[in-house]
């Protein structure tokens, strides 16, 4: 039996609409209660400061094998920036922490729950072990799908329910969140050392275009009725004038509408917009078309996005869309790691250097900035930084500081080599809007969770969810005028609360509660072809047997089943 | 200019990690204070003054402050790393990783040193009166930043993989180096008076390499475009002429590519 009472702190909530009240909020063994709930609680004074829910960040590649690749291949990344021993295991690493640090950092900001943006389904048991090794937040990881040889077969011959019955099949083996999508077909022509460029390009020997794929897993995904919408990293990642296949990605999802009961509202989540927001036919005349995607984006309900934000860091980009890294490599000339996942997908390591002294880096930094301060629905737009690609998860409180103030912005730009260039190829210097604590509560725990269909346990403070408290050292009435000072409060929050324990003090991690693996289990009508299917392929072309391919159960840390029914 | 003495009088049972022997650390402080500073021995933290007797203050800044090693210090590592000034005078031999990272300064080693001296060097001097270990001036593991400025002179033999992604600053050996000169260089000097091994410019882009002996095994990346008559730490000889590594995409300056050179002497 444990109690708390955070006392008079300015809550901000969007998921029941309060604006920064001054509220009590009662904690009572591991959730939210009514504070008449509470029998001898132990209080705690949050007096002149803002409480929101524990941080939710729908995009951020932490754990799994390319992370890992590219904690091997940089070890230039840990060099003097391993911090003595603080908390009770080792934390090292800038871009690519490792796994203790990622959960401490997370912890420090006040995030409980991180969703790893691509599992390669073949290596599913590492990414667990390393959900594992992640101290203190929740995990869930979304396999990819949009390269798997099952999915392409069966959405070229429009067998959607069979399509459904094997992603069910492979959430389950992989103990997996949902449908992640990588260059839907590129990924699998990389394989042919060929890419798919736009979305009617179609896949070599499948002969299905990306446009197919992508509808046919929205289908597919509506079809099962999954908490979270098909997660998409569009075609054509990165290139000059990419905001016209954006586009197309984006029109993909018209005349879909959500199908749960998870109280999601998006058929499709394109994620690091940032980086599919160019116009431009080089990167002589690289400029921002941020204007004409998010005019899309804010017009259309079924559409949920998160930034991408470039933090000018020099930064690691690991992603499954393998002939991008490739691509990458060519333009930067540094080391490059390259990976095929048979019959599933493919991945890439590139380090990479965001300078203020390189205009397209400069350019790609507003671009970022003016898809969050152009949106319309906070609920609908995220804060990442698609970690560790556009720049570190441990950047979240300076991005946060830029949408919070003109000033930021500008002191950061004064520092661009080429910043009259970078205004004339953006709009961010004709921006004025800064954002408030109830849009960035939004942005950073309601709006995630609503996307990932978790609302019933995270990313509100309504009695019943999980006690995942977060209070910053900032005073709603009284905001400081030195936008430093907004990044210093966020970065280490003044308290975490997870699970309804106190995690995290004056910034410093204090404890490490249990931390979950949340997965969702389809149910699913017994489908004999795809389970023939899945027999014949692993027999005849994984190298692995079927048997050893499902995560076995000593995989899978203290899990979280969100079940789903669609045998109905 | 004050000098500070540390003379090794109780060796430590394991390697000792010495990075906090720096100019940079001891200047303004007293005796006291600087025997107090840490070293590590395996995973143990130790004030510094459990192993050496430490006699004179620290100047008032590093410039002003040299540091003379007295015993068998082989087994201390990091003299001197990440230092930006000062003096330091190694009487004997030294272990790994003297002068990595440093700035400016000087450090004079009268013995032997291990591998990793000098690494990731952007300033400053190592002399060596011996021999030297591996991945001397070389770059830190996966850095592809490798050495930007200083001289490096080591009077007797290398190891392997020396000057590995070498950007600028200039290394003179005395003797021979084994395999592996200036891998990936992309600038700066490198001069073997003596004999290299083999794979001399392997990837190399850009800078030179001057041997004065025989390379056992040459690359054949490299291609003989001439003779010329050079001036290479302070004398004048004649060198057969190589650029390469022609496997490697090469920058341009002024629309001419540019290419690492070789120069072996006749």
């Amino acid at each position: 039996m444990s109690e708390l009472l955070i006392r008079n702190g300015f809550v901000f909530d969007p998921l029941q609409g309060i604006k920064g009240d001054r509220m009590d909020i009662g904690v009572k063994d591991g959730k939210i209660v009514e504070t008449s709930a509470l029998a001898s609680p132990k209080t705690i004074d949050a007096a002149g400061m803002t409480v929101m829910a524990g941080g939710v960040d729908i995009h951020s590649h932490v754990v799994g094998p390319k992370v890992n690749v590219g904690r091997l291949f940089r070890p230039e990344d840990k060099l003097f920036k391993s911090p003595l021993k603080r908390c009770s295991r080792m934390e090292m690493g800038f871009s690519v922490p490792s796994t203790f640090k990622t959960g401490y950092d997370y912890a420090r900001m006040g995030y409980v729950f991180v969703n790893e943006a691509a599992m390669p389904p073949l290596h599913s048991p590492h990414v667990h072990e390393e959900i594992r090794d992640t101290p203190i937040i929740d995990n869930a990881a979304m396999p990819v799908f949009g390269n798997n040889w099952f999915t392409l077969e069966y959405l070229k011959n429009n067998e959607i329910e069979n399509n459904a019955a094997y992603t069910a099949w492979l959430l389950r083996a992989t103990r997996g969140f949902g449908i992640k999508v990588v260059n839907p077909g590129g990924s699998e022509a990389w394989g042919w050392g060929l890419n798919c460029v736009n979305i009617h390009d179609p896949v070599p020997y499948f002969d299905i275009t990306p446009a197919e794929i992508v509808k046919g897993l929205i289908e597919t995904n509506e079809h099962l009725g999954l908490p979270h919408s098909v997660h998409l990293h569009a075609n054509n990642l990165g290139n000059p004038g990419n905001y016209v296949d954006t586009l197309e990605s984006l029109k993909l999802a018209e005349g879909y509408a959500p199908k749960n009961d998870f109280g999601r509202e998006q058929v499709l989540h394109l994620t690091h917009l940032q980086f599919h927001s160019y116009g431009g036919d080089s990167w002589g005349n690289f400029e921002s078309r941020s204007k004409d995607v998010m005019d899309y984006v804010n017009t259309h309900d079924n559409i949920t996005v998160d930034m991408g934000q470039v933090t000018l860091d020099e930064t690691t980009t690991m992603t499954a869309d393998g002939p991008f890294e490739h691509h990458l490599c060519s333009l930067n000339h540094l080391k490059w790691a390259n990976v095929d996942v048979e019959l599933e997908t493919a991945a890439g390591v590139v380090p990479y250097i965001y300078s203020p002294k390189i205009k397209v880096c400069t350019i790609q930094w507003a671009v970022g900035l003016e898809i969050a301060l152009y949106a319309k629905d906070p609920m609908r737009t995220f804060v990442t930084t698609d970690h560790p690609n556009a720049g570190p998860f441990t950047r979240y409180p300076q991005v946060i500081a830029w949408l919070m103030s003109r000033a930021a912005r500008d002191a950061t730009m004064k520092t661009f080599k080429w910043l009259d260039k970078t205004i004339d190829a953006t709009s961010i210097d004709s921006i004025d809007r800064e954002l408030g604590l109830y849009e960035i509560a939004q942005m950073t725990r309601a709006g995630p969770a609503k996307a990932l269909g978790v609302t019933n346990t995270y990313g509100g403070l309504a009695p019943g969810m999980d006690a995942d408290i977060a209070v910053y050292a900032l005073n709603p009435e009284d905001m400081p005028s030195d936008p430093a000072a907004i990044e210093k409060a966020f970065a280490r929050c003044a308290l975490l609360v997870k699970d309804g324990i106190v995690t995290v003090q004056n910034g410093e991690v204090v404890a490490e509660p249990a931390k979950r693996t949340v997965w969702v289990d389809v149910k699913v009508p017994e489908n004999a072809q795809v389970q023939r299917d899945i027999y014949e392929h692993f027999l005849r072309h994984y190298s692995v047997k079927l048997d050893n391919y499902s995560l076995f159960e000593e995989h899978l840390h203290n899990p979280r089943v969100i079940e789903v029914d669609a045998t109905e | 200019m004050k000098t500070v003495t540390l003379t090794l009088t109780n060796p430590s049972e394991l390697l000792l990690e010495g990075q906090n022997i720096t100019p940079d650390n001891f200047a303004g402080k007293k005796a006291a204070e600087i025997a107090a500073l840490d070293v590590w021995e395996g995973k143990q933290k130790s004030p510094l003054g459990k192993y050496f007797t430490v006699e004179g203050d620290g100047g008032a800044t590093a410039a002003e402050t040299k540091i003379v090693l007295r015993g068998d210090c082989t087994r201390v590592k990091r003299i001197g790393q990440q230092m930006t000034a000062g003096e330091i005078v190694i009487d004997g031999n030294a272990d790994m990783y003297i002068g990595g990272w440093m700035k400016g300064g000087k450090i004079h080693v009268k013995g032997n040193v291990d591998s990793f001296c000098g690494i990731g060097m952007e300033g400053g001097e190592l002399i060596v009166d011996g021999n030297a270990g591996s991945h001397l001036g070389s770059s830190p593991r996966g850095e592809w930043r490798g050495m930007k400025g200083g001289l490096i002179r080591v009077a007797g033999d290398v190891g392997n993989d020396t000057a590995t992604f070498i950007n600028g600053g200039t290394i003179v050996i005395g003797g021979d180096a084994d395999i592996h000169v200036s891998t990936h260089g992309e600038g700066g000097i490198v001069v073997v008076k003596g004999n290299a091994k083999g794979r001399v410019g392997g990837q190399m882009v850009k800078g030179d390499i001057y041997v004065y002996g025989t390379i056992e095994n040459p690359l054949p990346g490299f291609s003989m475009v001439g003779e010329v008559e050079q001036e290479v730490d302070g004398e004048t000889a004649r060198f057969a002429h190589y650029i390469g590594d022609l496997g490697e995409r090469h920058p341009t300056s002024k629309g001419k590519t540019v290419y690492a050179n070789i120069y072996t002497r006749i």
